[in-house]
């Protein structure tokens, strides 16, 4: 009987090879299967609000700052006592509502374009370096990422409006430093694994620098990443903008921002609510649309950040 | 070796009594891509007391077989189409699932592969088991602690005492998968399904373990089916084996004639893949090519693509199985002529 | 455990620092933070007398130690507008906060806790599509603007409710809300990943094995793992509640911590505000070492290691 008398060292599978390709694709399917169609509506609620901001001149039908007391607090058109010439009624100070809410836009994506410009520049940065330098480097920058986690940023933004003065720079700067923190640790995540693959042996191999390998090898492979951050946290900027203006802490008045027209619109929220509650249906529908645009987004750019 | 020691085990005649009937079992995966014929009309009998090792390249349907018996396929696109799984004669593809539940740990257990992942890891171990033993038991807090006490020292634990208030990061491999054996035979199942409970561990441990799986299993007169990847083990521990390849089973006989008759030309790859302890060095000898997708299965001998017998016969039609001598039959046109 | 337990509270005297040292140079970022400090109808010889006392006129590094030194003897500067040592007024209105975030923060367990483990069970159907549009909505509503359209539909249309300032019972329920909706959108979600990574794993399969019921299998065994990432990063939600305490704060009129920044930014009163803010720093890093010790009773990996 030539039956084997031990336990064989090796595993039969390993010298078979054994593969089942269908097997190798069920990932990719469960991935596949959850993959939305392109979220149409989102999209066209963002084109009008970036059209709203490129074009705020042409299309608001007043001016947004110059005041009509006479006008004051007229309700929206389709509320008794409304009328067709101010669509969605006027403020306090006899202000048309809609053309604040079509220049209000413009703060709105504009803090938000150069927030994520800068923040997300910092974060790239940070991580691009903490994940290839590695060692003392990575160590020290991780622990202020962390810290960042740690402390709201939040409420260094409304020291900053104090000590700096309100305005667009100041705004810029408290929000960058919300950001910078999370794009720094999901991209050093990423360039971790990247360092370990063979373009960048080889690279360092020819001899090339550590500042070319970031710059030519790592930064081409984590800008697909970069942005589905930088549509995952457009919300997130928003929302940070409004509050920040809905504080007193933002661009000052009289320009029209989102936040500060709810501000405004909250002491009389019993005789006009439409002062109140109309920019915080546009802050709600932008921010739903930019959160459901950048999860589809990531579906099909990088699915691995699921976790997010 | 030991191989007498084993043979007095295997000797021992098991007994006619059927515990677990699998008939015609078919699990597949239904994806949007196609269907994946995991498992493919699967069909074996275990009797009381018996080792049945069921022998196959991982994805070969091995654990899905196993997963579909204790009903506990992946959530999702995983279904068992058609079949029977008789235990004690009743079909328990037909219970409810609260029916089910009473069945898993009592009638029917399993140890899984890899006992790093087994245990839950913000758990006591005493508290895995004492939920497992309490449930049979339906006893005081007490009693059922000295149950969990033997349960660890019939697995030779050491200290079990102790081990009871530890937590599973703080063991080694072998000792969690012990504990795994403890608490999946803690319901006394008349039938253990054994999904190859010593790959993750390291060499050295595999034999203590595999040698106590035995001991276990011969105090107990459970009935064990031993899925693994490797020959050698099977040796080993069965009284009788199933080769499978690509969601069937090729060939069944008990384990001495298989090894010494292996009539499927895939069983026979197999056997001579395995490295012998006779010294030489000869080259390891590896089957060429690579088993078929699940999801575009020839018609014909799932084999044909890769056997070195195949011809007309083989691509045209599925063999039926042949009996080739007592309980053992093997799928394999080739049987025609004995 | 003791070992780690005084490695986190090292690490958090190191954030504390930082964060002082950030605000101290953030006050002299313009210039001389006197600025700041005095009330517009200061005088000339009061800005000077400031500057005595606070040792401005010294160097930058002489200037810090002198700040270093008043901080750690509780004295972070005078309130501009309430002429009331900062401290004192922060600890003045702390119990105000303290008696609504625990509510909120009970409210984000009791509803989002369930709501994910239930949306991860029904994965794809329409129970897990709809919690899924709450949370995404929960998310995308300022929660600013959400305080005020609950004013609008249950104080002012129903009347149901007060719609601000401190009171009986019922004054509690809108800004606990407001205040819990955002994190009940961000449980639910961490909650419904975790579980549906949890349920894959293989100890889940071996409490099947053994029998266990459903109830046990999700709410014990599953929920218990599920919940470690959502303690991982309590340190994230305990920061949210305090910035959201802000805006919840001034929206109901709610005369806590959070109001008292929001009144500190309006009057730019700068000493208050630079004593909130380290203040608030103390408040959160001894919230999560609290939860950090919590976490490894949790979690035994960390508990024992």
């Amino acid at each position: 009987m030539s039956i084997p008398a031990s336990v064989s060292p090796k595993p039969v599978s390993e010298t078979l090879r054994p593969l089942i390709p269908a097997f190798a694709g069920l990932s990719r399917f469960r991935r596949a299967s959850r993959r939305r169609g392109v979220p149409w509506i989102p999209i066209f609620i963002i084109t009008v609000m970036v059209s709203m901001a490129l074009f705020a001149p042409l299309l608001a039908p007043y001016s947004p700052i110059d005041q009509t007391l006479r006008d004051k607090l007229i309700p929206p058109f389709w509320v008794e006592g409304g009328s067709m010439q101010y669509l969605l009624g006027t403020d306090a100070f006899g202000r048309d509502i809609l053309s604040r809410l079509i220049y209000g836009a413009r703060v709105s994506l504009l803090v938000a374009l150069l927030a994520l410009i800068a923040g997300g520049g910092v974060g790239l940065l940070v991580g691009i370096v903490a994940g290839y330098v590695g060692g003392a480097v990575d160590h020290v920058l991780m622990r202020l990422v962390d810290a960042a986690f740690t402390f709201p940023a939040i409420l260094f933004a409304l020291l900053l409006s104090v000590t700096m003065g309100q305005g667009l720079g100041t705004l810029v700067l408290a929000i960058s430093l919300l950001l910078w923190a999370s794009f720094a640790r999901v991209l050093r995540g990423e360039v971790l694994a990247l360092k370990q693959r063979d373009f960048v042996a080889l690279a360092k191999v020819r001899g090339c620098s550590s500042a070319r390998i970031m710059l030519t090898h790592i930064l081409p492979n984590v800008l697909n990443t970069f942005m589905v951050l930088v549509t995952l946290n457009i919300g997130a900027v928003i929302i940070a903008e409004a509050s920040l203006s809905f504080l007193g802490a933002g661009i000052p008045p009289p320009t029209p921002t989102w936040g500060g027209m709810i501000s405004d619109g909250r002491g009389r929220i019993a005789e006009a609510w439409w002062v109140a509650l109309i920019p915080g249906i546009a802050i709600t529908l932008l921010v739903l649309s930019v959160n459901v645009f950048g999860d589809w987004l990531r579906d099909r750019l990088d699915p691995r950040l699921r976790q997010l | 070796m030991s191989i007498a020691e084993q043979g007095v085990a295997i000797a021992e005649a098991p007994s006619d009594d059927i515990v677990l009937d699998v008939r015609d079992l078919q699990t597949y995966f239904f994806l949007r891509r196609g269907i994946v014929k995991a498992v493919d009309g699967v069909s074996f009998a275990l009797r009381r007391g018996e080792v049945l090792g069921l022998v196959g390249e991982s994805g070969c349907g091995k654990s899905l077989t196993a997963l579909s018996i204790m009903r506990l396929l992946p959530k999702g696109s995983a279904r068992t189409i058609h079949g029977e799984v008789l235990l004690n004669g009743e079909d328990i593809l037909e219970k409810t699932p609260n029916e089910m539940r009473e069945i898993r740990g009592r009638k029917i257990s399993m140890i899984l592969q890899d006992p790093q992942t087994s245990l839950n890891p913000v758990f006591t171990i005493g508290e895995q088991l004492r939920e497992a033993i309490f449930r049979r038991t339906r006893g005081r807090t007490r009693e059922v602690m000295r149950e969990a006490v033997a349960a660890l020292r019939r697995v030779d634990i050491a200290a079990p005492e102790q081990r009871l208030g530890q937590f599973p990061h703080q063991m080694s491999g072998g000792m969690k998968q012990r504990v795994v054996g403890a608490i999946s035979i803690s319901g006394r199942p008349e039938v253990l399904i054994a999904d190859e409970p010593t790959t993750a561990l390291d060499v050295t441990i595999q034999l203590q373990y595999l040698k106590l799986l035995k001991r276990l299993q011969e105090e107990t007169r459970m009935a064990i089916l031993f899925i693994t990847h490797d020959f050698g083990v099977v040796a080993r521990m069965c009284d009788r084996v199933a080769v499978m390849y690509a969601g069937r089973i090729v060939e069944c006989g008990p384990v001495d004639q298989v090894f010494d008759n292996p009539s499927h030309p895939y069983t026979q790859a197999l056997i001579a893949s395995v490295p012998k302890m006779t010294g030489s060095t000869e080259r390891l000898y590896t089957i060429e090519g690579q088993p078929p997708s699940l999801m575009d299965l020839p018609v014909g001998c799932r084999f044909a693509p890769r056997c070195p017998y195949a011809d007309q016969r083989c691509l045209a039609a599925y063999p039926p199985s042949f009996t080739v001598g007592a309980e053992h039959t093997a799928d394999c046109w080739r049987m025609t002529a004995a | 455990m003791k070992r780690y337990i005084v490695y986190r509270m090292l690490q958090g005297v190191v954030l504390l620092c930082m964060v002082a040292t950030i605000v101290f140079f953030l006050g002299r970022l313009t210039g001389n933070p006197v600025d700041l400090m005095l009330p517009e109808d200061a005088t000339a010889e009061d800005r000077v007398s400031m500057i005595k006392a606070l040792g401005l006129d010294g160097p930058l590094h002489e200037q810090f130690l002198i700040f270093v030194n008043n901080a750690l003897h509780g004295d972070l500067g005078t309130s501009i507008r309430m002429r009331q040592p900062a401290v004192e007024a922060f600890f003045d209105r702390l119990p105000n906060t303290l008696a609504i975030i625990p509510w909120a923060l009970l409210m984000a367990m009791v509803i989002g806790i369930p709501l994910g483990v239930i949306a991860a069970l029904n994965r794809g159907n329409m129970i897990d599509r709809a919690a899924g549009s709450v949370a995404v909505l929960g998310i995308a509503m300022p929660s600013f603007w959400l305080g005020i359209l609950l004013i609008y539909v249950f104080s002012v249309e129903l009347g149901w409710l007060p719609s601000g300032r401190m009171g009986g019972p019922a004054h509690y329920v809108l800004p606990v809300i407001t205040l819990g909706a955002f994190l009940v959108a961000g449980f639910m979600r961490l909650i419904r990943s975790s579980m549906l990574e949890v349920m894959e794993s293989e100890f889940v399969k071996l409490a099947r094995i053994k029998g266990m019921s459903e109830a046990v299998v999700v709410w014990k065994h599953c929920l218990r793992n599920a919940l470690i990432p959502v303690l991982t990063l309590w340190g994230v939600f305990v920061g949210n509640l305090i910035t959201g305490a802000i805006v919840t704060e001034t929206v109901f009129a709610w005369p806590g911590v959070g109001r008292l920044t929001y009144e500190a930014v309006i009057f730019r009163d700068f000493p208050l505000l630079q004593a909130v803010i380290i203040l608030k720093a103390v408040l959160i890093l001894s919230i999560n070492l609290f939860v950090d010790i919590l976490y490894a009773y949790v979690d035994p990996r960390i508990r024992l290691a």
